[in-house]
């Protein structure tokens, strides 16, 4: 018997029982379903964690002043004074791998406006910090290297600073703020960032030029820390060894002799994560492909009652001339038609169920081409693996009995 | 002479139940020509059944030979019995053995779906001629359940013309039906030996094999009487029954 004929004559087999059939496509489009929407909402964690990750700057350097040990006794992190405006300029000029730098100066103020007042911490950057943490203005301006020349008193405000302070609603821009005894004049509001993923508030932040802050609130002339970016994320190992190298030689480090600062990149984290959500995403569709599974094996159940059931008509299709094998072609064509389209329906399934989690969890949609084509393929062979034996029992029948079968 | 279409020699069915053999036919010779119409006749356990499956080659004997329009069955194997079966052979049964939500002319086509030198076009035409010829012309898209029992078996006679057979196999085929339809059966089987078919028409009932123009009446596996017989015409038997119906 010719694949059109066949093909033909199994669809019609499917099409006498339809219920049944649906009823046992079902297991299959619940399996597929279940796999290609668990894969899909793994990826889409997975690109949602990544994103946020170079939200916060995936290809932004720490630079801290190395932990102090005087006499034994560890001094804490950053509690040296190693950094200062020396370092600044010289990984400002003579770079190949780092984008931007900026020094970090941090303390701690009462901010005042009005009635209201807010307790949170000032620092002190320079313009280019906003690129390199990934900042963005929502309303004004970001203070210029002139007003860092001159020590200016001008703030940039994030939003949660801005919903306790101004209450009844003002525009902040133009307004003054007093830091303590400071007043610093508001010139841009931050775009709201959320939370990071650690949980802090992003927002809760205000930004001054770092020299402000240095001279006219602690009168230091070293930062706490620096960040850098690198020119991209792939090269921020580059630029880490760029920037030890330079620091090294302003601070004229023998060869031998220990750091006196630590470089931290984003690299580590990114692959932390990156092979959580991966296992994660494994697992998700890991159990879900036992569904699949489970779907399979009803299929194999539904098609060894439909061979018992139709035992007359194998019996009448032998005697007019069916072979063995058209028997049993005629039955795996059933199971695999079956799981073929049960797997498509599952398919579309799949992808409305992670649309729809997409769009409640707030995650991006992802599509994934390698779960479907696979999962395709799986619903091949699930068809073929458990149709295999109900099809040889029906096949093996012998013609005199089955058609005496009652 | 008219050619043999079957010819059986010393044909011996043994079968083996628990530790004891049982010889449901013991040695029968008999040969079928062209355009004969012989009914086989025998109580239960006359091995008549035991008969119609090996000369429908869907067994094979335990001795002696088997010759189907020329070809000997003793060496084929099961699928060379399918393909036989496919083309020589036309089944009917006592209980039609149609296919359940299938329409009649589906049915019919049934056969030609296993025979690849028959295009879908021509299985269709072939479908309808036989359909035609049984008188169902106006049937062809009902289902079997909207068919009354005769109507079914002239689906499943159709299904056995449409192959073109050399011999028709009917095992009581009238078995399931009413005397009037049983009747219209036979003398639609008359017509289509008229028509110049052979036919083996397996009954246990005296009234049916009148029909036909032999009678090979089997007994505990032998054949007991293989005689031609004075045939009576269905289609009058018919009209007597409709009369009588009318007194």
């Amino acid at each position: 018997m010719n694949i059109g004929n066949l093909i033909k004559i199994a669809i019609s087999s499917l099409f006498r029982n339809k219920m049944r059939t649906a009823l046992t496509m079902l297991g299959i489009v619940i399996g597929i379903a279940s796999v290609i929407a668990m894969v899909s909402i793994g990826q889409a964690s997975t690109q949602s964690v990544r994103g946020e990750l170079s939200s916060m700057g995936s290809n932004m350097i720490m630079i801290m002043p190395a932990r102090q040990n005087r006499g034994g006794v560890d001094m804490g992190m950053s509690s040296s004074k190693s950094l200062d405006n020396k370092d600044l300029e010289a990984l400002t000029k003579n770079t190949r791998y780092v984008a931007a730098v900026s020094p970090v100066v941090s303390s701690n103020k009462q901010l005042i406006y009005g009635n209201n007042n807010h307790s949170c911490s000032i620092n002190g950057v320079s313009a280019a910090f906003l690129e390199i943490r990934k900042y963005e203005l929502k309303e004004g301006v970001m203070f210029t290297d002139e007003d860092v020349k001159r020590y200016n008193k001008v703030c940039v405000i994030g939003q949660t600073v801005v919903d306790k302070l101004f209450t009844n609603g003002e525009n902040p821009i133009g307004k003054t703020i007093r830091f303590g005894s400071i007043p610093m004049t508001v010139i841009g509001v931050l775009a709201e960032k959320g939370q990071s993923g650690m949980g802090d508030d992003q927002d809760d932040i205000v930004f001054a030029p770092y020299t402000t802050i240095q001279k006219r609130f602690l009168g230091i002339t070293y930062f706490n820390m620096m960040y850098a970016s690198a020119t991209s994320e792939e090269e921020s190992e580059l630029a880490a060894t760029e920037i030890t190298y330079i620091l090294r030689s302003t601070h004229g480090i023998k060869s031998g002799d220990k750091d006196d600062f630590d470089i931290r990149t984003q690299e580590e984290l990114v692959s932390t994560i990156s092979s959580i959500t991966g296992l994660m995403t494994t697992l998700l569709a890991a159990i879900a492909s036992i569904s699949l599974v489970v779907g399979g094996i009803g299929i194999m159940n539904i098609m060894y009652v439909t061979v018992t059931e139709r035992t007359k008509e194998i019996g009448l299709r032998m005697a007019i001339g069916a072979h063995n094998r058209d028997i049993k072609l005629q039955f795996l064509c059933e199971s695999v038609i079956l799981s073929l389209i049960g797997g498509v329906i599952g398919i579309i399934f799949g992808l409305i169920i992670s649309y729809v989690a997409s769009k409640l969890l707030n995650m991006p949609f992802v599509v994934s081409e390698m779960a479907i084509v696979a999962s395709f393929f799986v619903c091949a062979l699930t068809g073929i693996f458990f149709g295999w034996y109900p099809a040889k029992k029906a096949a093996n029948m012998d013609p005199i009995s089955a058609l005496r079968y009652e | 002479m008219a050619k043999d279409i079957l010819k059986v020699e010393k044909l011996e069915r043994i079968f083996r139940v628990g530790s004891e053999d049982v010889h449901a036919l013991r040695g029968i010779s008999f040969s079928i020509t062209e355009g004969e119409f012989v009914s086989i006749m025998g109580t239960s356990g006359s091995g008549k059944s035991t008969l119609l499956n090996i000369l429908g080659c869907l067994d094979t004997p335990s001795a002696g030979d088997y010759i189907i329009d020329g070809v000997s069955i003793k060496d084929l194997s099961k699928n060379e019995l399918s393909t036989l079966r496919n083309r020589k052979i036309g089944f009917v049964f006592q209980n039609y053995n149609l296919l359940a939500r299938t329409t009649a002319i589906e049915n019919v086509e049934l056969p030609l779906f296993y025979n690849n030198s028959v295009p879908a076009k021509e299985r269709r035409e072939r479908a309808e001629a036989a359909l035609k010829l049984v008188g169902l012309e106006n049937r062809m898209e009902h289902m079997p359940n909207q068919l009354s029992g005769g109507q079914q078996q002239r689906v499943a006679i159709a299904r056995a013309l449409v192959n073109d057979p050399v011999i028709l196999l009917a095992d009581e085929a009238t078995g399931n039906l009413d005397t009037r339809t049983s009747y219209e059966i036979m003398s639609l089987f008359q017509d289509l030996h008229s028509q110049g078919k052979t036919i083996a028409f397996v009954t246990h009932e005296p009234d049916i094999a009148t029909f036909t123009t032999r009678k090979i009446k089997l007994r505990d596996g032998q054949i007991i009487e293989d005689a031609p017989i004075d045939t009576q015409s269905a289609a009058e038997a018919l009209a007597a029954l409709n009369l009588q119906k009318e007194d």
